[in-house]
């Protein structure tokens, strides 16, 4: 759809576009091929998650939790678990922290192939790199299935621990995906990022100064990409990730193959956390013997819990007034708030342009919609 | 990172008549809060933002809760004359009786913020506010001009709860269609009776269902 007002040219980029990721619109002013005005436009995919929340009790939505980020089910689970966990002050297992750690950062290592392929994919190079990305992240989801029974909404994680215990067959699993990892990564580095027409179009565009960043509450790899030291996993320790020797991958161009090359060297601090966590994970029980499954009702009170997702900070906010039921639950979605921002990274430049800014972004409208 | 007791110290030694108070939270998490008055809000805001110790320079979640009206039974002791008559002649005597009455406490919105610290990497730090009532008294000053990632935030408070941001610079819906009246996460929003429903093998939506077609069938009755 398009309309002229003045010289400016009015043009709905979406919601049906294959480059927005899902039902997702922007509506652009074009002055020739140049954005003067962009404001992106969702809702689209809106059920009111957060009403469900309170309709239901604290256990009934953890399974809701896989649908907001749909690609990353199982760090909305620990988010969420996280939170409750906060507000009931319930402790977890040793081995049950491992497996977290474990799934998690199997979820951040399948996010970023399939974030780097879709950015590719979003520049035209149709097909083969992003399917590179999914033949990785097929290993990492036969894993997710064999120990869950679940591809995609893994509903794995509870108040107090984890829902199933890994065999040791599941783990052996797991490192022998881990040590075919890195073979991915240097193949995927070898192929991609030098490449011309990547540095062409990506290099200097889509800037995001960091004081801009941080004003704006932008989070996980678009925020270290503009250099900004802040990784969740360092700052709150939450879990055992103070047990782990990992870095944290920062940007200076604050551009966006800045925000590509974070991902692919995020890939890489994951797969060694991954080899640690693997090699030291201890026997014991995988869930809490006093957490309370059945009649759970927290005292009255509230919590802020969040973690590092695959996209920026994931948290929970819950207030109990004692009930079956969250008095009030709020997700705090990475992505929602990382599209503060999307304009002023587009203005000034070329419309194919606002195509690649959006795909480094990274959003999934499960969560930005809610 | 200073306590809510030192903040709440340090806002009222910047801030002159802050009304600062502080919001125990008696869970275990004991994420306490401070409640700030809405007419110093941006003040106390940039105060935190610059202070060189707190730094809250990443304003990281912005949410409402809802709290409606609450009806609140207490039993009282009354004590009152009565006269009685006794044996042709009256008497005045006091006496005491319990009786229950209901007072009504009138309901807010509140908007609540957590802030952290990127250069000093502490946190939360929470800040609450209330407005008036839930009716015609919702406006609330904008955090948007001191921590851009309000923007969004707020817009989606104002859809969903109904909390006008005053300061804001694009407040409109954000989730909803424009032309939606109402704010769906409200406690007492009732979703509209418009639209056919699919009667399916559960007895509720099936009731619902019949309720409706009926509804329907007595409105073409009427008009015919």
């Amino acid at each position: 759809m398009m309309e002229a007002e003045g010289d400016l040219l009015e043009v709905s980029m979406g919601p049906h576009h294959p480059s927005t990721h899902g039902v997702f619109r922007m509506d652009v002013a074009l002055d020739g091929e140049k954005v003067v005005r962009l404001k992106p436009v969702f809702g689209y995919l809106h059920r009111n998650h957060e009403k469900l929340g309170e309709d239901h009790s604290y256990l009934a939505s953890m399974p809701y939790t896989d649908r907001l980020d749909y690609i990353c089910s199982l760090t909305n689970n620990w988010a969420y678990a996280l939170a409750v966990e906060k507000l009931a002050g319930q402790a977890v297992p040793e081995r049950a922290e491992y497996l977290r750690v474990i799934t998690a950062e199997l979820t951040r290592v399948q996010n970023h192939a399939l974030s780097v392929g879709f950015l590719l994919q979003d520049m035209g190079a149709s097909g083969t790199p992003l399917m590179y990305g999914f033949r990785e992240r097929e290993k990492i989801l036969d894993l997710f299935e064999a120990l869950t029974g679940s591809r995609m909404m893994c509903n794995y994680m509870r108040f107090g621990g984890c829902r199933v215990d890994a065999t040791p067959e599941w783990l052996d699993a797991a490192r022998k995906v881990v040590r075919d990892l890195p073979g991915f990564v240097d193949e995927y580095e070898a192929l991609i990022c030098t490449n011309e027409i990547l540095m062409a179009r990506t290099q200097g565009v889509g800037i995001l100064r960091p004081e801009l960043a941080v004003s704006a509450g932008v989070t996980g790899p678009m925020l270290r990409a503009s250099g900004v030291n802040y990784d969740i996993r360092k700052v709150d320790r939450y879990g055992i990730y103070d047990r782990f020797n990992f870095k944290v991958p920062l940007g200076d161009h604050c551009d966006v193959y800045d925000r590509f090359m974070i991902r692919l060297l995020e890939l890489r601090e994951s797969i060694k956390i991954l080899e640690q966590a693997l090699k030291d994970i201890p026997g014991g029980p995988v869930m809490d013997p006093k957490a309370k499954i059945r009649n759970f009702r927290p005292k009255a009170g509230e919590a802020y819990g969040r973690i590092e997702a695959p996209k920026g900070e994931l948290g929970f906010y819950l207030i109990s007034d004692g009930g079956p039921n969250p008095y009030r639950y709020r997700v705090r979605p990475p992505s929602f708030v990382n599209l503060t921002i999307l304009e002023d990274m587009c203005l000034g430049h070329n419309v194919a342009d606002v195509v690649l800014i959006l795909g480094s972004v990274d959003i999934v409208l499960g969560e930005v919609d809610r | 990172m200073k306590t809510v007791e030192e903040i709440k110290a340090a806002i009222e030694a910047a801030v002159p008549g802050a009304g600062v108070e502080i919001v125990s939270n008696p869970g275990p998490s004991a994420q306490h809060s401070l409640l700030i008055a809405p007419e110093s809000a941006v003040a106390v805001a940039t105060f935190l933002r610059d202070h060189a110790e707190l730094a809250l320079d990443f304003l990281s979640n912005v949410t409402g809760v809802d709290w409606p009206d609450k009806e609140i039974a207490e039993k009282v002791k009354v004590t009152r004359t009565v006269t009685k008559t006794v044996e042709g002649v009256e008497q005045s005597a006091e006496e005491t009786v319990e009786e229950t009455r209901k007072r009504v406490e009138p309901g807010y919105l509140e908007v609540v913020y957590h802030f952290y610290s990127m250069a000093k990497k502490h946190g939360p730090v929470v800040l609450r506010m209330r407005t008036a009532n839930r009716t015609d008294k919702v406006q609330l000053p904008s955090m948007t001009p001191v921590w851009r990632s309000a923007e969004f935030q707020e817009r989606e408070v104002f859809d969903l709860f109904g909390v006008e941001f005053t300061g804001h610079p694009d407040l409109r819906r954000i989730l909803m269609w424009d032309g939606f009246k109402d704010h769906p996460m409200r406690r007492d929003y009732v979703e509209p009776d418009d639209y056919d429903y699919e009667p399916t093998a559960h007895d509720e939506v099936l009731k619902k269902a019949q309720a409706h077609q009926a509804a329907l069938a007595g409105q073409k009755g009427a008009g015919e």
